[in-house]
C-alpha cells in the first residue's frame, strides 16, 4: 500500500467517524432543538472522529495491519490534532459561548473568550503540579506535558464513571433490588397528586376572588369620607392583605408538595417500568450481562491479567465498545436532564471535552489490558510518561467510586420502601 | 365555588417557551421576575367575565395547568403527567418563535394530550402520526401563542408570521404572537387581549352551554395500558 493509498484510506474513515457523530448529535442530542450555531456540531463530530481513530489505531497494532512506521506516524499525527481541539478549539468556544449568554459582556465576546481560556490554560497548568506523572527530564513544551494533564482529567472521569457503573449496572438489573410496586401504589400517589393540585386551585380562586374585591372595594373606598369611613377602609384593607399573605403561604407549601408527589410518581412509574421490561428477553439478557460484568469489575479490582493475545483483542474491543456506547448514552441523560435552548451549546461543547478527554485516557489505561509486544507503540507515542502513576491513580478512584456508589444506592434503596409507607 | 364549576385549560410547549412567564401575564396582569424550570405541574387561575359588557355577565376563574417538560421525556414521565390531562376545556398552545423545533413539537404535545381524553377507555394508542381530520372536528377548542417576538429582527419578521398562520390553519386555532416580558402585549383594548378573551369565553361556552361536551370523571374507572414499547437502556 503506497502512501498515497493509505492516507485515502485513513481519511475515509475518518470521514466516516465524522458522520457518525454529526448524525448521533443531529438525531440523539440535538433533536429537541434548533441548530443555530452549526461550528458547535462541527467541533463535536471532529472531536467524536478523531477519538475514535484512537481506538482505530490500537486495533490496527493488534492485527499488525499497515507497517509499523506508518502506524507511528499516524499515531503521531492524530495525537497532535486530538490535543489541539481539546485543548485550544473547543475550550475557547466554551469560554465564548458562555459569554454570549451573558448580556453584559456581549460587546466585547472575543476579549472576553480568550480571557476564559487564558483562565482555563492556568488551571490546566497547575494541575501538573500534585501528581508525579512526568519524568523531569521533560522540558516545558513537549507534548508529554499536555497529554499527562489530559490524562489525568480524562481518568479521573473514566474511573468516576467505571465504580459507578460497576456498582449501578448489577443493580438497575437484578430482580432481587427490585422493590415491588403495584398498580394500585401509583394511582393511590396520583389521586394524591391530583387533591393536592384541587386544594392549590380552590386557594388560588380564593386569592383571585379576595384581590377583585379588594380593587373593587378599593374603587369605592376613594368615595367614603368622614372619619369613620377613613378607619373602616384602613383596617378593612389590612385584615384583606393578611389574609392574602397566610393564603399564599400555604399555597406555596402545597405546590412545594406537589412537586415531591409528582416526582415520587415518576420515581414508582420508572420501577414499575423497570419491572416489567426485566421480565422481557432483553431484559433478562441485560440482567446475564448485568451478572457477567459485575463479577469482572470485582476481578479487576483483584488485577488479574489476560496474556494471550486473541482474549487480549476480544476484550480490548469490548471495553471500547461498551465505553462508547456507555458514554454516548450517560452523555445523552445527563444533557437531556441539564440543557435548555439557551445552555444547550456550551453543554454540548463541554460533553465534547469530556468525550476527548476520556478517550485519550482510555488508550493510556488499555496499555493495562495489552499484552507486553503492543504496548511498545502506545509507550513509544506518548512518550515517557509514569504509566504506573495513572493505573494506580484509576484503582483508586474506582474503587472510592464504587464504594461511595454502594453507599449511595444502599440508602436510596433503603429509603425508598418507608416513603410509600407514609401513604 | 363548587368543584363542579371548573373550568380547565391546558398550557403546552416545549421546556424554555415561556409557558409559566405567559401564565403569570394572564392571570396576574404583570410581568414574571423570577422564571424557573416547571416540575410537574403549576396551576394558576385566571378570572374571566364571561360576555362582559352584556346583561348576561357572569364571572367565571378559569384554571390554567402549565405542564412542564419535554415532548422527548422518559415514558415514565409522560405516564405521570398524563392524570393532569383528564377533563380538559381548552388547551393553549405555547411554542417559542426563535425556535423552528418547538413549533414542530406542538403537533406531539397536542397528540399526547387529546388522545388522553377522547378515548373514552383511556387507552394510548398514539403512533406519533398526526391527523388533521382530529383537529377540525376537535370539540376542545385550541389557541397558538409563540413567544420571544421582540428577538426576531425585523426582516424575519413576515416569514416567522407566515410559518405561525400555516400552524393555526393546521390546529384550527387563533394566534396570538407577544413577548412574555412586556405587559402591553394584553392591555386592555389590544387585538391580542380581544382574542384572548374570546378564547376563554369560547371553553367556557363549550363547557357549560353546549350539550355535548363528555368529560371524564374520576380516574378510579380509567384503565391506562401503554401500547407502547418500553425503551430501556
Amino acid at each position: 500500500l503506497c502512501t498515497y493509498h493509505r492516507f485515502i484510506f485513513f481519511f475515509c474513515i475518518q470521514v466516516l467517524f465524522f458522520g457518525f457523530g454529526w448524525l448521533f448529535f443531529m438525531r440523539q442530542l440535538f433533536k429537541d432543538y434548533e441548530v443555530r450555531q452549526y461550528v458547535v456540531q462541527v467541533v463535536f463530530s471532529v472531536t467524536f472522529a478523531f477519538s475514535c481513530t484512537m481506538f482505530e489505531l490500537i486495533i490496527f497494532e493488534i492485527l499488525g495491519a499497515l507497517s509499523s512506521t506508518s502506524r507511528y506516524f499516524h499515531w503521531k499525527l492524530n495525537l497532535y490534532v486530538i490535543l489541539l481541539v481539546l485543548i485550544f478549539v473547543v475550550p475557547f468556544y466554551i469560554g465564548y459561548f458562555v459569554v454570549s449568554n451573558i448580556r453584559l459582556l456581549q460587546r466585547q465576546k472575543l476579549l472576553f473568550a480568550c480571557m476564559v481560556w487564558f483562565t482555563f490554560m492556568y488551571f490546566f497548568w497547575k494541575l501538573g503540579d500534585p501528581f508525579p506523572i512526568l519524568s523531569p527530564k521533560h522540558g516545558i513544551l513537549s507534548i508529554e506535558q499536555l497529554i499527562s494533564r489530559v490524562g489525568v482529567i480524562g481518568v479521573t472521569l473514566m474511573a468516576l464513571l467505571s465504580g459507578f457503573g460497576a456498582v449501578n449496572c448489577p443493580y438497575t438489573y437484578m430482580s432481587y433490588f427490585l422493590r415491588n410496586v403495584t398498580d394500585s401504589d401509583i394511582l393511590a400517589l396520583e389521586r394524591r397528586l391530583l387533591q393536592t393540585m384541587d386544594m392549590i386551585v380552590s386557594k388560588k380562586k380564593r386569592i383571585a376572588m379576595t384581590r377583585r374585591q379588594m380593587y373593587q372595594r378599593g374603587e369605592d373606598q376613594n368615595k367614603q369620607t368622614g372619619f369613620w369611613g377613613m378607619i373602616k377602609s384602613v383596617t378593612s384593607t389590612q385584615t384583606g392583605s393578611e389574609n392574602l399573605s397566610l393564603i399564599q403561604q400555604e399555597v406555596d407549601a402545597l405546590e412545594e408538595l406537589s412537586r415531591q408527589l409528582f416526582l415520587e410518581t415518576v420515581d414508582l412509574q420508572a420501577t414499575k417500568e423497570r419491572i416489567e421490561y426485566s421480565k422481557t428477553f432483553q431484559g433478562k439478557y441485560f440482567n446475564f450481562l448485568g451478572y457477567f460484568f459485575s463479577i469482572y469489575c470485582v476481578w479487576k479490582i483483584f488485577m488479574v491479567k489476560f496474556w494471550s493475545q486473541h482474549i487480549s483483542f476480544i476484550l480490548v474491543g469490548i471495553i471500547i465498545v461498551t465505553s462508547i456506547r456507555g458514554l454516548l448514552i450517560t452523555l445523552t441523560k445527563f444533557f437531556y436532564a441539564i440543557s435548555s435552548s439557551k445552555s444547550s451549546n456550551v453543554i454540548v461543547l463541554v460533553l465534547a471535552q469530556i468525550m476527548g478527554m476520556y478517550f485519550v485516557s482510555s488508550v493510556l489505561l488499555m496499555r493495562m489490558s495489552m499484552p507486553l509486544e503492543y504496548r511498545s507503540i502506545v509507550t513509544e507515542v506518548l512518550g515517557e510518561l509514569q504509566f504506573n502513576f495513572y493505573h494506580r491513580w484509576f484503582d483508586v478512584i474506582f474503587l472510592v467510586s464504587a464504594l461511595s456508589s454502594i453507599l449511595f444506592l444502599y440508602l436510596a434503596h433503603k429509603q425508598a420502601p418507608e416513603k410509600h409507607m407514609a401513604l | 365555588m363548587a368543584s363542579l364549576d371548573r373550568v380547565k385549560v391546558l398550557v403546552l410547549g416545549d421546556s424554555g417557551v415561556g409557558k409559566s412567564s405567559l401564565v403569570h401575564l394572564i392571570c396576574q396582569n404583570q410581568v414574571f421576575g423570577n422564571p424557573s424550570w416547571t416540575v410537574g405541574c403549576s396551576v394558576d387561575v385566571r378570572v374571566q367575565d364571561y360576555k362582559e359588557g352584556t346583561p348576561e355577565e357572569k364571572t367565571f376563574y378559569i384554571e390554567l395547568w402549565d405542564i412542564g417538560g419535554s415532548v422527548g421525556s422518559a415514558s415514565s414521565i409522560k405516564s405521570t403527567r398524563a392524570v393532569f390531562y383528564n377533563s380538559v376545556n381548552g388547551i393553549i398552545l405555547v411554542h417559542d418563535l426563535t425556535n423552528k423545533k418547538s413549533s414542530q413539537n406542538l403537533y406531539r404535545w397536542s397528540m399526547e394530550a387529546l388522545n388522553k381524553d377522547s378515548s373514552p377507555t383511556g387507552v394510548i394508542v398514539s403512533n406519533g402520526d398526526y391527523d388533521r381530520e382530529q383537529f377540525v372536528e376537535n370539540a376542545v377548542p385550541l389557541l397558538l401563542i409563540g413567544t420571544k417576538f421582540d428577538q426576531i429582527p425585523e426582516n424575519k419578521r413576515s416569514e416567522v408570521l407566515t410559518r405561525t398562520a400555516f400552524l393555526s390553519e393546521d390546529f384550527n386555532a387563533e394566534e396570538i404572537n407577544l413577548d412574555c416580558t412586556n405587559p402591553r402585549y394584553f392591555a386592555a383594548g389590544t387585538s391580542n387581549a380581544v382574542k384572548l378573551s374570546r378564547f376563554f369565553d369560547k371553553v367556557i361556552e363549550k363547557r357549560y352551554f353546549t350539550r355535548d361536551s363528555s368529560q371524564m370523571t374520576g380516574f378510579t374507572d380509567r384503565k391506562r395500558f401503554n401500547f407502547k414499547s418500553l425503551h430501556y437502556d
